[in-house]
């Protein structure tokens, strides 16, 4: 009897509703690493792992955005210590996808950070873009951000920095998200829905796709129950197309900007997704 | 009239349901694939065979208006989408449904006879459906006595049906065994066959108020029923299962098992029913998707 154990493969599987289903196609394809040679098969989803993945979204809407901004803010954090603990399990993905040992390292102390300072961002950002308005008359007049719904994320190839950049800040304020990984480096992003799936975020905050870009994208940005597409990840000449289809439901678009995601990120990525509530209130009695 | 000991003999001499096969079998017609045009044919006929219910106690006379517009188009953006089976709301509120449905061609059905307890005295109940009748309800959908049905009293559940039935008039009688309380298989056919004897012209499922409501294998049981009804009889009998049917892939799996268990005949508004009311905004939601080729969602249709 050989006394050499068998390694246990992983099945790199998409992300829905807090579970992980393989695509509903049955298909995958092959994720080599940067020389070429073959990691793992990831699943390769189609346009009903979308439509799934939207009802997911949509179902979990209600309950994420209703939570207190400081509760939202605690579950983020809690995705931070969980990153933390599986550290080393990035960074070598990370080197097998071809980074060197201190940039794979760098990346992942880098995605960490960013997750933390979103998180952080939680209970401040209704401060910082509400309002309390004067108004000519007996009224309290407050505008508070609202978030927008369902948001569909094309994820840009960084592969976890750039993931995390992207997600973080459509979800903290309370929007639930669809994302499709990057297409070249997709096996991060699936460690890091393991990392979710285990850090009391519900089910259906963030759901993840592994597949071509090409073939989802049109259909995240054409749903008509999807209120927002980012298209951080979407090569310059597919843009217009997608924006085109996201004009059916005046979805709000966020194109393609930076590439540096080492870069202090700001608030733009979290507003984009806001929509601002203004209410009247009478003055008490 | 039958005598009791009759009826007894009779619905204890029916042959037993196979509880594991029934279920197998009903679970292996909902497998079926139906695509792009079967897909948008069963969907039309789907929304032909609706009953349109609303039964809350909060049901307000601007509701149920609400919905027989619903019914009456049910996709303002699509005005091929047909027209829905009926309008199925509680007796007093029938007069508003009927002044709101006038020269639609759609009728209206009402529960009736203490629904959905059926705990009443039968003067009750029947005066119930004269009411309901009165106001002009085509249809009146009456729930059995489960509890002398479970305890054996089957002649009462039969006279029930009868007096029932003759005070319908002209009005189409449906039956709700409320097969979520019957416990068995066995319970159901029986059910089936004592309503269809005692004139039911439909047997319908569930009250949709008690879980489970209607259940792929308990109608396909009932459709077995109204077939071998047929067979012994000549009289056709319709089917309509209600509560708990919400998608439009489960709506499909149902109409697949009309065409495989009871046969094609049975694949018309006239026997054979589906009571739902959020399955009409999935319905059309597949519909827009097959017209449009996008996704569609529930924004963009009315709540009720």
């Amino acid at each position: 009897m050989s006394t050499e154990r068998l390694s246990v493969r992983k099945t790199y599987k998409l992300f829905i509703g807090g579970g992980f289903p393989r695509s509903e196609s049955g298909r995958s394809y092959v994720v080599n690493d940067a020389k070429g040679r073959f990691l793992a098969n990831a699943s390769q989803a189609s346009r009903k792992d979308v439509r799934d993945a939207v009802v997911a979204a949509r179902k979990a809407f209600g309950g994420w955005s209703s939570r207190t901004p400081y509760n939202r803010g605690q579950i983020l954090y809690r995705v931070a210590e969980m990153l933390e603990g599986r550290r080393a399990q990035f960074v070598e993905e990370l080197r097998a996808a071809g980074a060197a040992k201190t940039a794979a390292s760098a990346e992942v102390d880098a995605a960490i950070d960013r997750w933390v300072w979103y998180a952080g961002w939680a209970d401040k950002v209704g401060a910082v873009v509400g309002n309390g308005n004067p108004v000519a008359g007996p009224f309290f007049n407050l505008s508070t951000p609202e978030p927008t719904g369902v948001v569909g994320i094309v994820a840009p190839d960084g592969p976890l920095l750039g993931l995390v950049s992207v997600v973080a800040p459509a979800i903290v304020t309370g929007n639930t998200a669809v994302v499709v990984a990057s297409e070249p480096a997709p096996l991060a992003a699936i460690t890091l829905a393991e990392v979710l799936a285990t850090s009391d975020l519900p089910g259906g905050v963030v759901n993840l796709l592994t597949g071509r870009r090409a073939e989802l994208a049109p259909w995240l940005a054409s749903h008509m129950d999807v209120n927002a597409i980012d298209l951080a990840g979407v090569s310059a000449d597919a843009v217009a197309d997608l924006e085109k289809a996201a004009a059916d439901n005046l979805k709000r678009v966020l194109r393609p900007g930076l590439s540096d995601w080492s870069d202090e990120p700001g608030i733009d990525r979290m507003t984009a997704f806001l929509e601002t509530k203004t209410v009247w209130h009478p003055v008490g009695v | 009239m039958p005598t009791g000991a009759e009826l007894r003999g009779f619905l204890h001499g029916l042959p037993g349901v196979d509880q594991v096969g029934a279920d197998e079998r009903a679970a292996r017609l909902g497998t079926r694939s139906i695509k792009t045009t079967a897909k948008a044919r069963a969907i039309d006929l789907a929304i032909s065979m609706l009953d349109l219910t609303t039964l809350e106690g909060a049901d307000t006379a601007g509701k149920v208006r609400a919905l027989c517009a619903k019914a009456v188009r049910p996709d303002p953006a699509q005005p091929d989408a047909p027209k829905v089976g009926a309008v199925c709301v509680y007796s007093d509120l029938v007069g508003v449904a009927v002044d709101a449905l006038r020269g639609s061609g759609i009728g209206v059905a009402s529960v009736a006879t203490a629904f959905p307890a059926g705990r009443a005295p039968l003067e009750a109940k029947l005066a119930d459906t004269r009411a309901a009748v009165a106001a002009g309800a085509a249809e009146i959908d009456m729930v059995i006595d489960r509890g002398a049905f479970l305890a054996g009293d089957y002649l009462k559940v039969h006279e029930e049906i009868v007096e029932t039935k003759r005070a319908c008039g002209d009005a189409h009688l449906k039956v709700i065994l409320e097969t979520g309380e019957l416990r068995t298989y066995d319970n159901v056919r029986r059910a089936s066959w004592l309503a269809m004897r005692a004139g039911a012209d439909f047997i319908k499922t569930s009250t949709g108020k008690i879980s489970p409501a209607a259940t792929p294998p308990v109608t396909m049981i009932m459709l077995e029923a109204v077939r071998d009804f047929r067979d012994a009889t000549g009289r056709t009998v319709g089917v309509k299962p209600a509560g708990g049917i919400r998608t439009t892939k489960d709506a499909i799996k149902y109409l697949v098992m009309v065409n495989e268990v009871a046969g094609p005949d049975w694949l018309t508004p006239d026997l054979f029913r589906i009571g739902a009311s959020s399955l009409l905004n999935d319905l059309l939601m597949q519909r827009r998707k097959l017209a449009t080729g996008v996704y569609s969602g529930p924004d963009h249709f009315t709540l009720d």
